[in-house]
């Protein structure tokens, strides 16, 4: 059997294992999502991502890291359904929510089965105000008034700021409060899993960990499960229980938080730390390599 | 008071009525350019074959009648009953909101993620497309159009302001067409609703949201496809209204689709993206039109209702691009 037969041979093999292991009714801790073997083509020539693997558990906060164009938000926008209006398309393998296939979902289809993604960069309805911002985050839902106004009250307990910013124009708030708005919106949803993208991105680090504490709350409170791209490593492992590194559109190394804070190489290359000093580039680039071929 | 000045409210109040008219089919383009980015070339056919698909119902015409004729050689024309007018706009309004779905399914499905351009040459097809189909549906043929609302001067206008000058001064007073005040008080009514529809309801919340940024609505959940039927329909609806307000006035023929091009000016004056502003846009355009060929007129030779628009909009275009209202560019400091 050639290389790439066998490969091709491995993948299926995970593939199959991994639909009997998925339940549609996961308790919490047990895999809710399952993202296997992915490969993702923009304009139908640059490939992305060159299979990514990862499964998020119910209940969890699970971080994707990775330095830029790592492939973090195309593997979020694969699972979400964001990325046909970008014309990108998953080309391999198969993303699982619940044990049902949802890798041509419609973005809509996902918000109502409990998935909701919060984009890098906020992308607060400017000319809304926050709370229209917020109300937008329950378009998908049937239930009454009453059940949705419970839940506007649920999303300002936990942005108490947001009350007080509730009818000015989102677009003239700061970064922090279009932060808040972003993922309070998501929260109108009544999601069980939320796709945070870079929600660090462009805050100070006082306001980066308040808002880090209050996902960390939401998770542990409204057992909301968390998927977390993250450039801000060091925070990010901080709050997080599991974490993936990406690196060109591969899943380099995972483990827990708790581990992969203490690894050597982690430390050196996304932590800034190291025990024997600054190492050459000419090392890093050989660990690159290596790290390829693990996965 | 002075004839020259009761004159010059005359014209100010025509050129306020004319400018509603203006507003009317603005509107449609605005909306359309609102929710989906696309500058609408169809809008102004859209009016036409709302108004010709008006007054087939009313007429009970049989629709695609000579082709019918054609191809089965028969001689039918009509059906032998008129509709009642409620009756033939309801189902003009269920035939542009079928004209909303097809654009969608056939075109804009398709087109989504192109270049604003490639969807404005895609509406230059549609508005060619519509024009021959409406020709083929009704008929080509000059149809009036009859709502059954008054029409002509109000007397008791002329009467109440005849007094208003000395006697002897050759006024007769304001000459204000009925027709022009009922269709400045539809176009205050829809403005009124579709603000209403926009600001307070669930649709209307997402209709601006898309506005805003379609890859946030896409990310909650708003389905774009359905928002783009809704806005269509919705522009279909304000199409009908201006349709049936001009084809009263002036008939239903081909030359309706050109009052498109008098929306142009009110659209750079008062900005696409402004519901206001198209009908403060309008209310200029008209006000400064009809007090030009009245003022300066004159000394020019007159004919200038023709031009006087578009000089005006070029005149702001150079100083405010986006209009008088158009949509601020938000920047926090």
């Amino acid at each position: 059997m050639t290389d790439a037969a066998l490969a091709e041979a491995k993948a299926a093999a995970a593939v199959a294992t991994t639909d009997a292991e998925l339940s549609a009714d996961p308790a919490p801790g047990e895999p809710l999502l399952r993202v296997s073997n992915i490969e993702v083509i923009y304009n139908h020539v640059i490939l992305v991502l060159k299979g990514v693997s990862l499964t998020v558990p119910k209940g969890g906060i699970t971080a994707l890291l990775g330095g830029n164009g790592a492939g973090k938000t195309t593997t979020l926008k694969a699972i979400s359904g964001l990325l046909k209006s970008e014309r990108g398309e998953v080309t391999k393998g198969r993303i699982l929510y619940r044990g049902r296939d949802v890798a041509a979902g419609d973005p809509a289809e996902l918000v109502k089965s409990g998935v909701i993604q919060v984009m890098e960069g906020r992308h607060c309805f400017e000319h809304l105000t926050v709370e229209e911002n917020l109300m937008t985050g329950a378009y998908t839902r049937t239930g009454g008034r009453a059940e949705i106004a419970r839940d506007l009250e649920m999303v300002y307990t936990y942005f108490p700021r947001l009350k007080e910013r509730r009818s000015s124009l989102a677009g003239y708030t700061s970064g922090g409060e279009q932060q808040m708005c972003a993922i309070g919106r998501a929260l109108m949803s009544r999601p069980e899993t939320v796709l945070l993208d870079e929600p660090s991105m462009g805050l100070a680090p006082q306001l980066v960990e308040q808002i880090f504490e209050i996902v960390k709350s939401i998770n542990e409170k409204e057992g909301v499960s968390f998927l977390l791209a993250e450039q801000n490593t060091n925070v990010a492992l901080r709050y997080a229980h599991y974490g993936y590194i990406l690196e060109s559109g591969r899943v380099v190394m995972d483990g827990e938080a708790k581990a992969l804070r203490e690894n050597q190489d982690v430390k050196e290359f996304y932590l800034g730390m190291s025990d024997q000093g600054r190492k050459s580039f000419r090392e890093v680039r050989s660990y690159r390599r290596r790290k390829r071929w693990l996965s | 008071m002075s004839a020259e000045f009761l004159y010059t409210i005359e014209v100010i109040l025509n050129g306020l009525l004319t400018g509603v008219m203006y507003s009317l089919v603005a509107l449609g383009f605005v909306l359309i350019f609102k929710a989906s980015g696309i500058f609408n070339y169809s809008q102004g056919v859209m009016a036409l074959f709302a108004a010709l698909t008006l007054v087939g119902f009313q007429d009970g015409q049989v629709p695609f009648a000579e082709l019918i004729n054609a191809v089965l050689g028969t001689e039918i024309h009509g059906f032998g009953w008129e509709m009642p007018t409620i009756l033939a706009i309801l189902c003009a309004l269920a035939v542009m909101l079928l004209f909303a779905i097809l654009v969608e399914r056939i075109i804009l499905k398709h087109l989504v993620n192109q270049e604003p351009i490639i969807l404005f040459m895609a509406t230059i097809g549609l508005a060619y497309f519509l024009e021959g189909f409406g020709d083929l549906m009704w008929g080509s043929d000059i149809k009036a159009l009859d709502l059954g609302l008054p029409q002509g001067g109000s007397f008791w206008i002329e009467d109440m302001t005849v007094s208003w000058a000395a006697e002897d001064s050759g006024f007769y007073g304001m000459y204000i067409d009925k027709l022009d005040l009922i269709a400045a008080g539809v176009a205050v009514a829809l403005v009124v609703a579709l603000t209403a529809f926009s600001q307070y309801t669930r649709i209307g919340r997402a209709l601006r949201a898309v506005a805003d940024d379609h890859q946030a609505a896409l990310s909650v959940g708003i389905s774009l496809r359905f928002i783009w039927v809704v806005t269509w329909a919705i522009a279909g609806f304000v199409a009908l209204v201006a349709g049936s307000m001009w084809g009263a006035k002036s008939g239903v023929q081909f030359s309706l689709s050109l009052i498109a091009l008098k929306a142009l000016p009110v659209l750079m004056l008062g900005g696409f993206t402004s519901i206001p502003g198209a009908i403060v846009g309008g209310l200029i355009i008209g006000v400064g039109e009809k007090l030009f060929e009245f003022a300066i007129g004159p000394m020019v030779g007159g004919a200038t209702e023709n031009w006087f628009a578009y000089v005006l909009a070029l005149i702001f275009l150079v100083f405010r691009p986006q209009g008088l209202f158009g949509d601020k560019i938000i920047e926090r400091v």
